[in-house]
């Protein structure tokens, strides 16, 4: 039953018009923050008042903004702020969830009960607060917001793997596992964890478009990324003045934001669908995951 | 029915107990000093002793979250560091934004949802019920704060149908006045909440559809939309009810952010400021209200989905 990462996965995902959709926009995504780092089609943070709110041109693909800053270069260098944030989240989430998940579904009876409340609690307790508590005490950054994105969707995530560990626990060939006298720690490796991932894949899929999301509200309240750094919510809330006079540039982080988004979802939709044929009617709650953005 | 409120009850204690725990630790035990964090870094040492003395932080820990907890139950949460005005009655000052633009979100979130959802599922394969499907997967993706902006664009500077920020200083005295400063918020959150509930519905009317005790109704006779009112939207209906309290903890959750860019004076504006200030008592107390009314409200649509639905009723022997 062990499920070896197969190349006839990727080949579907791609196959279907959502999930080539994804790859092309989260590709797009990688390669505009690798490529940030070496070059730049101008200074994300150069400032030149005389040049403030001018329109497209070869110099400013998008235009600048009010100090005069070039938007294409800002939105390209924000990718790093988003890579670092999307995958900070789904390492910190998928630890902590699949750590809740494995202890609250397959733990002592002792351990159980109280990990369930606790991730009651938890998920009752929205990531925005939690970052506003973290930010409270540390000041913010960007490792606020992952590490409380990180706890947050982590929960949820656990929910989810929870109940789909103790579903796989309770069939039969588990049992035949333990009756052929492999120990917890092999069938745990060899076939409950095997048999949860698609379900993990698709919920940390989601978690990491959700990051986005926190990180650009996080960002625009002023716990997320500093001033100085390039990042899309800073975009969003540095533009917020001048929407009555410059309503365009406005869109340009918001569609942005909004794109790579919507890459994550249909890509967990594509995962879904081409790796689990029993999730097509939406088994496992996600419901909580998607209420939670800010 | 006794046993399940009995059960349920004491885990909401419980829940209240440990966000009530979590929330007084992490403010407490996590590196640095608490009254150094509220003095700033510019405060001398006697500064910060003064303020380590008239908090009563110098006190034993579980002193100080007994104390904390008591004044919770009394309603007493102290005063705030900064301003000096008592925390309870800021929080139900603010708390007359908060609640009416939450319960507004909700109330157009569902009457986006609940409409559109059965129709796109019902008429799954025409061509609105794809769009609206499109578009609700996509209004999932769009940050709030965008969305709010695009929202002052079209309706305020554009239109000028609706005032893009603020609320009327005399609070509630002009109802309408106050309604329609909250009407573009609440369409903000609403519509993108909306579109998350739009998909939970459209998916539960689907398997309502497919579900044999619908079909059964058809083949004795009903149509398809008779047997889908009578026997399968009152299951939608329940389910609906069952996701109500996270509903509402998003709603929330998106009010903070909306309040922000509207300038509302609520909560969430309001803990934005205190954190700002490291106002950190009046924040633990901020923080741990709100996430009581979500764990409150969570527990009682629970005894509520429990007390409407017939299946749940079957185990109680």
């Amino acid at each position: 039953m062990s499920a070896r990462p197969d190349f006839g996965i990727f080949r579907q995902l791609v196959g279907s018009p959502r999930g080539a959709f994804a790859m092309i926009v989260l590709g797009i995504v990688a390669i505009a923050a690798l490529v940030s780092l070496f070059w730049l089609p101008g200074d994300p943070n150069h400032s030149n008042v005389y040049d403030a709110w001018a329109p497209p041109s070869a110099a400013h693909w998008l235009g600048t903004d009010y100090s005069g800053r070039d938007i294409a270069s800002r939105l390209i260098a924000g990718t790093r702020v988003t890579v670092l944030v999307v995958l900070g989240a789904a390492i910190v989430s998928g630890f902590i969830g699949l750590v809740l998940a494995v202890i609250s579904g397959l733990g002592p009876r002792t351990l159980r009960e109280p990990l369930v409340i606790l991730i009651d609690v938890l998920i009752a307790f929205p990531t925005l607060l939690l970052a506003m508590m973290l930010a409270a005490v540390f000041g913010s950054g960007i490792p606020i917001v992952i590490v409380s994105v990180g706890i947050g969707y982590g929960v949820q995530i656990a929910r989810v793997v929870r109940s789909e560990l103790r579903q796989i626990n309770a069939e039969d060939f588990i049992l035949a596992a333990r009756a052929a006298g492999l120990s917890r720690w092999t069938i745990l490796r060899m076939h409950l964890l095997p048999n949860a991932a698609p379900v993990f894949t698709v919920q940390l899929s989601l978690s990491m478009g959700l990051a986005i999301l926190a990180e650009a509200g996080l960002s625009y309240l002023g716990f997320g990324a500093p001033p100085s750094v390039p990042s899309w919510g800073l975009m969003l809330k540095d533009m917020q003045a001048y929407i009555a006079v410059h309503p365009t540039v406005v869109l340009w982080p918001g569609l942005t934001i909004t794109l790579t988004v919507l890459a994550f979802y249909l890509l967990g939709d594509a995962l879904r669908e081409s790796m689990d044929p029993r999730l097509r009617f939406g088994r496992g709650s996600t419901r909580k995951q998607e209420a939670e953005h800010g | 029915m006794s046993r399940f409120l009995a059960v349920r009850f004491l885990t909401l204690i419980a829940g209240l107990l440990l966000a009530s725990l979590i929330i007084f630790l992490s403010l407490r035990l996590l590196p640095g000093d608490v009254a150094q964090v509220i003095g700033g870094t510019s405060a001398s040492p006697d500064q910060v002793a003064a303020i380590r003395e008239r908090l009563g932080l110098n006190r034993p820990l579980p002193l100080q979250y007994v104390d904390w907890l008591g004044g919770i139950l009394t309603g007493k949460l102290g005063s705030s560091v900064v301003s000096g005005t008592p925390i309870a009655a800021e929080i139900a000052q603010k708390a007359q934004v908060t609640v009416p633009l939450t319960v507004y979100s909700l109330g157009i979130a569902l009457l986006v949802a609940l409409p559109l959802g059965v129709f796109a599922a019902y008429r799954r394969h025409a061509l609105p019920s794809r769009v609206l499907s499109v578009l609700g997967v996509v209004a999932a993706a769009v940050p709030a704060v965008w969305a709010g902006l695009l929202g002052i664009v079209v309706f305020s500077t554009w239109l000028g149908w609706l005032p893009s920020q603020g609320f009327p200083r005399g609070g509630w005295e002009d109802p309408f006045r106050a309604m329609r400063a909250l009407t573009l918020p609440a369409l903000t959150i609403g519509l993108i909440e909306g579109a998350i509930l739009f998909r939970f519905v459209k998916s539960a009317t689907l398997s309502a559809l497919g579900a044999e005790h619908v079909r059964t109704a058809m083949s004795r006779g009903h149509t398809r939309l008779g047997a889908l009112i009578r026997h399968g939207l009152p299951g939608v209906g329940l389910s609906v009810v069952s996701m109500l309290g996270l509903q509402v903890a998003g709603l929330l959750v998106g009010a903070v952010v909306i309040e922000q860019l509207f300038s509302l004076p609520g909560l969430g504006r309001m803990l934005v400021v205190d954190v700002g200030q490291r106002d950190l008592i009046k924040v633990q107390s901020t923080l741990f209200v709100l996430t009581a009314v979500i764990l409150i409200l969570g527990a009682a649509v629970d005894v509520v989905h429990r007390l409407i639905d017939p299946r749940l009723r079957v185990d109680e022997q």
